[in-house]
């Protein structure tokens, strides 16, 4: 396996972050080809030959995703990089906009070029707002270099790109969302159709796009579509970043092809470096908090009993029962000391917590989990609270505005299939399993009476 | 504890708020509601009923617009909080390595609960979602700073640090 670095290989030079030292490494290279070289469908057209899949989770092919912009009004048009980053298990954006901000920079202008657009805008989780900073900094040197503003680098495109915050709110990493968002309301997502490349931000053709995708065109550009697409496993292209946290020994973000064995990202060096004081991996959740957890059997080799890869089609294989998904690639890893109840309901209550409240199935479900979970991770579960649990989260899969509601219940869907038994013994050693939590020093937390 | 008594931006802030402003479409000023509520944080403390009052004139929307806005996202405080606001993130990979016993050392070390302020108005507990550190958990957030690899020992280091802070001029 090559260990080709697209995004990162020059990411530990300080002088990187500086539009001169970003420059001196070939930085721009991509924006003077495309402004200068190409015209904007060509780069539309690189961009779906290399394959390139959205890194914000869904995994949807940007090419295509770019050509359903709607060109038959003269309304404007807007590209929003998606900079929420807010799925738990999740913290690859900021590694990029922290330390090479003019990567998304160039690819923001390369893309919008391609679009037809004439103001971008990078929405950021307000809690980023160091980062926030660092981006408008480069930003200003960009306009001051020419690279932003009227008439790039002596061409007839003009672009102006701006940084916007939100205030903490998950459901805003949602596209729709995030365009209300833009808009100065809450973040409620809103029903599709329309689709936000028909009608999106102000009522005009939008497209959004994760930080990660749009630091890949770059890279597309220069070296062409089909170099990108030869790299990766099968329809799995390129590289992708994983952030990898829990109970490893190397916790960070690593630049990965797509395709290497998940045994090796978790064990070698290179990587993971294998799990924190030498103790048995129980589980993982390969692509952040809202994709099936995989329970140990199944995170070396696929339900067909081949070797499991860090791809999408490897880690979705079989589909759910024994599936996950690469999703944003936020890899958490469990040790043999973790409990998967307590785990379970901390995700219910974030999906509680951050339910923006539309859909009844999501604003109440999500909370009959938390309280189910709740009761059971502190010994007051019943062995009918299993059945009940797996029918809510039933009742709210696909029942939903957003995927929002099927992210809360995927994590509860899984951990009841592959771990049914843990939560039996929660059932019936409440004692213990109430007293293995106060051991660990964990806070105590009131019981609820809940009668779900 | 910081009041909000005199609702006004200074004229540099206003400059500021002019500059955010031409970033949106003639007619749209009503997205910079949050870049404007994030400023009125930092200048106010919190958000009070008076500063959402005072964003929606400046903004010229409704107050109702801003008070929906202000209530759906976490970031904005609508009470008054201390200084230093500790938001601990306690979410599923922050857990996995420690963030209840830092919740706990915390809520010991200053004799209040997650949500309380110390009655010297210094320090806030506030427990939080995913903070985009997962992998150099537990950590916190205080103002635009994250703390990282959390320690009882850097939690007492950290502590120090914002009360001499508190007590220079
Ligand atoms: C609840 C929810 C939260 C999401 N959060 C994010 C996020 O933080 N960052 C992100 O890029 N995409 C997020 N997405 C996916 C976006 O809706 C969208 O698919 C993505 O930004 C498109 O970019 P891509 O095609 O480059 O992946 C989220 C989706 C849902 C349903
Ligand atoms: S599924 Fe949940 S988050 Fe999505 S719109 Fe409905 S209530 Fe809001
Ligand atoms: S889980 Fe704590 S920062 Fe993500």
């Amino acid at each position: 396996m090559s260990r080709l670095k697209i995004l990162t290989e020059h990411i530990d030079k300080p002088e990187i972050t500086g539009i001169e030292g970003y420059i001196k490494h070939g930085g721009y290279r991509a924006v003077e080809k495309a402004l200068k070289k190409m015209q904007p469908d060509e780069v539309t057209e690189e961009v779906k030959k290399s394959g390139l899949r959205g890194r914000g989770g869904a995994g949807f092919p940007t090419g295509m995703k770019w050509s359903f912009i709607f060109k038959g009004n003269d309304k404007p048009r807007y590209l929003l990089c998606n900079a929420d980053e807010s799925e738990p298990g999740t913290f690859k954006d900021r590694l990029l906009m922290e330390k090479i901000p003019h990567l998304l920079i160039e690819g923001m202008i390369a893309s919008s070029f391609a679009l037809g657009v004439k103001t971008a805008y990078i929405y950021i989780r307000g809690e980023y707002m160091y980062i926030l900073h660092i981006l408008q900094k480069a930003i200003d040197e960009a306009y001051a270099k020419g690279y932003l503003g009227e008439n790039i680098l002596g061409t007839t495109y003009s672009l102006d790109l701006h940084v916007h915050p939100g205030g903490g709110a998950y459901i805003c990493g949602e596209e729709t969302a995030l365009i209300e968002s833009l808009e100065g309301k809450r973040g409620n997502p809103r029903i599709k159709p329309p689709f936000p490349a028909v009608e999106g931000l102000w009522g005009c053709p939008t497209i959004v796009n994760n930080v990660e995708t749009i630091c890949k065109v770059p890279f597309i550009i220069n070296e062409g579509g089909e170099t990108y697409a030869n790299i990766g496993i099968g329809a799995s292209t390129g590289t992708k970043l994983i952030s990898a946290c829990g109970n490893i020994n190397k916790p960070g973000v690593y630049e990965i092809e797509l395709g290497v064995p998940v045994e090796e990202f978790i064990y070698s060096d290179e990587y993971c470096g294998g799990i924190k004081g030498g103790k048995q991996l129980k589980a993982l959740v390969p692509g952040g908090s809202s994709v099936p957890i995989l329970p140990n059997r199944l995170i070396t080799k696929t339900a067909k009993g081949e070797p499991r890869l860090m791809s999408y089609e490897s880690l979705s294989d079989g589909g759910f029962p024994t599936g996950s998904m690469l999703g944003s690639g936020g890899f958490i890893v469990f040790d043999e000391d973790q409990c998967i109840v307590r785990n379970t309901w901390n995700f219910s209550r974030f999906y509680h917590h951050e339910s923006c409240g539309q859909c009844s199935p999501c604003r109440e479900g999500t909370g009959w989990m938390e309280k189910i979970l709740h009761r059971m991770e502190y010994g007051h579960g019943r062995m009918e609270d299993i059945d009940l649990l797996w029918d809510v989260q039933r009742k709210i899969e696909g029942n939903t505005i957003c995927p929002f509601g099927d992210a809360s219940a995927w994590p509860v869907a899984a951990a009841i299939r592959h771990f049914r038994d843990e939560f039996e013994w929660h059932v019936l050693h409440p004692a213990e399993a109430t007293r293995r939590n106060y051991g660990m020093g964990r806070s105590a937390e009131p019981i609820e009476q809940v009668t779900a | 504890m910081i009041e909000t008594t005199n609702i006004t931006f200074s004229p540099e802030r206003l400059a500021e708020v002019q500059t955010l402003l031409k970033r949106y479409p003639e007619g749209k000023q009503k997205s910079a509601i949050l870049p404007i509520l994030h400023l009125a944080q930092k200048d106010f403390g919190w958000i009070s009923v008076e500063v959402m009052d005072y964003v929606a004139e400046l903004l010229d929307i409704q107050h109702i617009e801003v008070y929906e806005v202000a209530t759906f996202y976490t970031m904005f405080h609508l009470k008054p909080v201390g200084k230093n606001v500790l938001e601990v993130c306690r979410t599923g990979p922050c857990m996995l390595v420690g963030s209840d016993n830092i919740v706990k050392y915390l809520e010991q070390k200053l004799s209040i609960q997650d949500g309380e302020t110390t009655p010297d108005g210094l320090f806030t507990i506030k427990t939080v979602e995913c903070l985009g550190a997962c992998g150099y958990g537990p950590m916190m957030q205080v103002g635009e700073k994250y703390h990282e690899f959390l320690s009882e020992e850097r939690i007492d280091q950290l502590l120090e640090g914002f009360r001499q802070n508190a007590t220079q001029p």
